[in-house]
């Protein structure tokens, strides 16, 4: 039995949010975000993980009778991993747009320019 | 807010929160100890249910397909919202020539170009056979076109990806979903139930709607790559 996996989803977890809440960079951010919803899927795939069983992939060949891994966990973070690229696409053009407007990409600066 | 406020309150509150996680952790099977029943139901059954050897594919696809509907609609809007962010800000001007100039780079770029597609199209097309699907092999798709532009000139790249090509291929690849679905219906089946022929286990003409909702899958996440590159792209050639 280890904790490693868990562990490590959430030392992720908290180097992302740390990253973001010290972020003077809003790409900084955006990554940091990803590194922050990557550990969600550490966290999934550990979960749904079985010790010596195969991927959930029954190609000729592969003996059905081994078992596998929890599949259910692998197409949650697949969605996860869709919905990762688009908040950062959509984010990194909101950066863009703060670039044009403000002339500034830095949190705090925007922030002193406001007030 | 200051800095060092903002990273005290941080210190407060993500203690609180590590301890909740701690909690949640420690209450989770051990790690390699799993037993959903529902993970342990399909591997068992979607084989012979639905004639696919790859599970988390039939899982996408079918007995989660609904999520997947969703799914496709968040990329959909992300990508609209991005063009429409990015396009309206942006004024016309003449586009600056650019070519990669090193020989070496254009020859063995461009010399990838194919095979690169090619391996897309291959992860999209055995997606409920072998590990892959439409969303996996969308990105190589799309990965060997942006190499016309990153080895080749941007051209040449607008010109192998036109626009109305990108959104016809981005809008069909989410319809067909939602076709697939009312045609279920329509056939006297639920929304989006695999009512097609489920042909062979293990050939490409296996797996009955999974076949066509990975196709299409593969061709949205394709488009939408593209398009989303796009958009970044003009961005750079056009600093304001």
């Amino acid at each position: 039995m280890s904790f490693l996996p868990y562990a490590l989803a959430a030392w992720l977890f908290f180097v992302g949010l740390y990253g973001i809440v010290t972020s003077r960079h809003f790409v900084h951010l955006v990554i940091c975000l990803g590194v922050t919803q990557s550990s969600t899927y550490v966290l999934l795939l550990a979960i749904g993980y079985r010790t010596g069983k195969k991927a959930p992939i029954f190609t000729s060949g592969v003996p059905v009778k081994v078992g596998a891994v929890d599949p259910v966990v692998q197409a949650l973070t697949l969605t996860d991993i869709v919905v990762g690229v688009t908040v950062a696409a959509l984010l990194l053009a909101l950066v863009i747009e703060i670039w044009k407007r403000a002339g500034t990409v830095d949190p705090d600066e925007l922030r002193r320019n406001r007030t | 807010m200051s800095r060092t406020a903002r990273l005290a309150l941080f210190a407060g509150s993500g203690l609180v929160l590590a301890a909740l996680l701690v909690w949640g952790l420690t209450g989770l099977p051990a790690f390699g100890d799993f037993q959903g029943e529902y993970g342990w139901i399909l591997n068992d059954v979607a084989g012979s249910e639905r004639h696919v050897t790859n599970v988390v594919s039939a899982i996408v696809f079918d007995y989660r397909g609904f999520d997947t509907l969703g799914e496709e609609f968040i990329l959909f809007a992300a990508v609209m919202a991005v063009a429409l962010l990015l396009r309206e800000a942006r004024d016309e001007r003449e586009r600056p020539r650019d070519e990669v100039r090193s020989e070496a780079v254009r020859a063995v770029g461009l010399s990838l170009v194919g095979p690169t597609v090619v391996l897309g199209l291959f992860v999209i097309a055995h997606g409920y056979l072998t590990p892959g699907g439409g969303f996996q092999g969308g990105i190589p798709t799309a990965a060997g076109l942006l190499l016309i532009y990153a080895a080749g000139r941007y051209r040449a790249y607008r010109a192998a990806s036109p626009q109305w090509l990108l959104d016809a291929a981005e809008g069909v690849g989410v319809a067909a979903i939602v076709a697939v679905g009312i045609a279920a219906l329509l056939a006297g089946g639920l929304f989006l139930e695999n009512v097609v022929d489920l042909g062979t286990k293990g050939t490409l003409a296996s797996s009955g709607t999974i076949a066509i909702l990975n196709t299409a899958t593969g061709l949205a996440v394709t488009a939408a790559v593209v398009l989303l590159c796009h958009e970044f792209i003009e961005e750079v050639m056009y600093p304001e």
